[in-house]
């Protein structure tokens, strides 16, 4: 299963070391990655393969969530059929 | 990999424009629970929702969580309630009680389907079944009742008419105390849908399969800040932008709906496309009107403009799935739509404007409080022009409307959460007793011969 998570916020240094590390940690594997700076805020996103996480999709959403909070970035996970029903016809 | 504006876009939908899935709905068939008396009817109707709906709630906060958008209600519709209990309509209430502690037990929001459906004629068992229906709402907190008065096949059934402005009087006189409530979880309707997701108004259909899965999307917010994009765009631009908005709204629906029915072990039903409103500002279909160029809702142009938007978003939704049906359409219900709420408080809409309006979108006089002396005449006269409008024009409407007790035209009522609140609007004072007295059927229109 993939899914994509966005990681938006001011920009400061070591938000993708945070996000990847913490990632990393559960056995959760970047395939794709792209980020750029918008008017002074970073916005990131990456498509994600759990396949092998140690966790269900949702939980990984949740704690990235509380990440987000504590580095001071808003973190979203998504199920990637989302964005695939809303924008692709 | 998706682009960043597709996919920030859609975040935005959900953290800023308040882009849900208003209500995941599980219709459930209750004609395997016939038994011989209400006793054991009921027992079997409680054990048959409760096992069906059992993780309802459970799947929607997974969905919720991985596809990143909230899930507001749990609902659970079941068959009309007085086919199941025709053999002993008086102990009806018996399957209500059963109902609303399956509801409680289940954690879910709503459960709808405490109806009957009388448009051509009504049985005694069924007027037995409908004269129960104020005490059962007065005593049951989540379950809600609907009666189908008329059709554009059959006509409208004016003795059935009659009697709902009496139920909508006593329910309201039984929960006096809470200005009325029980009135909020009655629906009066005319060409009333089989697979309709949202409340009051809920059933499961006859003619649906044994459990299905019917999602009511919503996103007026979503609608109201694409057309702030666009605001000197001509009446085209403004529909199409519309319809690309409703498409991606009902795409999501869909994905939530499809997802669901399978986690639940359930068949996908159909998606609701109707733009469904919150007491919360941007999130208001009034707001979208008057985005659209209305000083406010309610004045001259409102009709068009609910037109134009009510049938935008079907074609922006057709596409976006694959079986679409319930209402479908713009609700506009006054206390639950903070634009209509302030509207109908500076005074700027009035009951005649909302009855228009319900001659274009979907679904009727819809969560309006009117003063407490309303006649049950009044009340029913009103039901019946509502159900002239649905016949005639081969749609749904319905009345929804509270009578609240001791309370005349500037007061208001306040029901808390989704139901919102509302100021108490001004009726007709002249009667109508003489014509809702004659009883009978107003037969169908000519229109309707069409085998």
């Amino acid at each position: 299963m993939r899914a994509v998570v966005t990681v938006v916020g001011k920009d400061k240094t070591g938000i993708i070391s945070k996000v990847s590390t913490f990632l990393a940690e559960r056995d959760v594997n970047i395939v794709d990655i792209s980020q750029t700076i918008m008017q002074e805020y970073f916005a990131m996103i990456m498509m994600l393969d759990l396949s092998s996480a140690k966790e269900k999709l949702s939980e990984i959403a949740e704690e990235c969530r509380l990440l987000g909070e504590q580095i001071g970035m808003s973190i979203h996970v998504q199920h990637e059929d989302i964005f695939n029903a809303m924008h692709s016809v | 990999m998706f682009n960043y504006s597709d996919v920030l876009e859609t975040i935005n939908m959900v953290e800023r424009e308040h882009l849900d899935i208003r209500t995941v709905t599980m219709g459930i068939s209750l004609l395997p629970c016939i038994r011989e008396n209400a006793k054991k009817t009921a027992d079997a109707v409680y054990d048959r929702v409760c096992a069906k709906a059992k993780d309802i709630v459970k799947v929607a906060g997974e969905l919720s969580a991985e596809y990143g958008i909230p899930i507001v209600n749990k609902r659970v519709s079941v068959t009309p309630v007085s086919l199941i209990t025709a053999a002993f309509p008086e102990d009806a209430a018996l399957v209500a009680e059963a109902l609303d502690r399956a509801a409680s037990e289940l954690n879910i929001d709503f459960l709808g389907g405490y109806s009957a459906l009388v448009h051509k004629g009504m049985a005694d068992y069924e007027k037995a079944f409908i004269n129960t229906i104020p005490e059962v709402l007065a005593n049951t907190q989540k379950l809600c009742s609907s009666v189908n008065v008329g059709s554009s096949k059959s006509g409208i059934n004016m003795d059935a008419v009659k009697l709902m402005g009496e139920i909508v009087k006593k329910t309201a006189a039984l929960t006096a105390d809470r200005d009325g409530f029980g009135c909020a979880k009655l629906v009066v309707f005319c060409n009333a849908v089989e697979d309709n997701p949202f409340m009051a108004g809920a059933f499961h259909g006859v003619g649906e399969k044994d459990v299905v899965i019917n999602v009511g999307v919503s996103g007026p917010g979503v609608v109201e800040h694409a057309l702030k994009a666009i605001p000197d765009a001509d009446l085209a631009e403004v529909a199409e932008m519309i319809k690309r908005t409703a498409f991606k709204i009902t795409r999501a629906g869909q994905l939530i709906a499809t997802e669901a029915a399978k986690r639940l072990n359930a068949s996908f039903g159909i998606v609701d496309l109707s733009l469904a409103p919150t007491p919360a500002r941007g999130d208001s279909v009034a707001q979208i009107l008057e985005e659209m160029g209305l000083e406010s809702v309610g004045t001259h142009g409102t009709t068009a403009c609910l037109a134009m938007l009510n049938d935008a978003v079907k074609k922006g939704g057709v596409m976006a799935s694959s079986r679409v049906g319930g209402l479908s359409g713009a609700f506009i219900p006054v206390s639950e739509d903070i634009g209509m709420i302030e509207a109908a408080e500076r005074g700027d809409i009035n009951l005649d404007k909302l009855e228009a309006m319900t001659a274009v979108c979907s679904v009727g006089l819809d969560m309006i409080a009117i003063p407490g002396d309303t006649s049950a005449a009044t009340i029913s006269a009103m039901i019946a022009d509502e159900a002239a409008i649905g016949m005639i024009n081969n749609k749904t409407t319905a009345v929804r409307v509270i009578p609240a007790p001791g309370k005349t035209v500037g007061d208001s009522v306040n029901f808390g959460g989704l139901l919102g609140r509302a100021p108490i609007m001004p009726v007709h004072d002249k009667s109508s007793i003489k014509f809702i007295s004659r009883g009978g059927l107003i037969p169908a229109p000519i229109h309707s011969n069409k085998n």
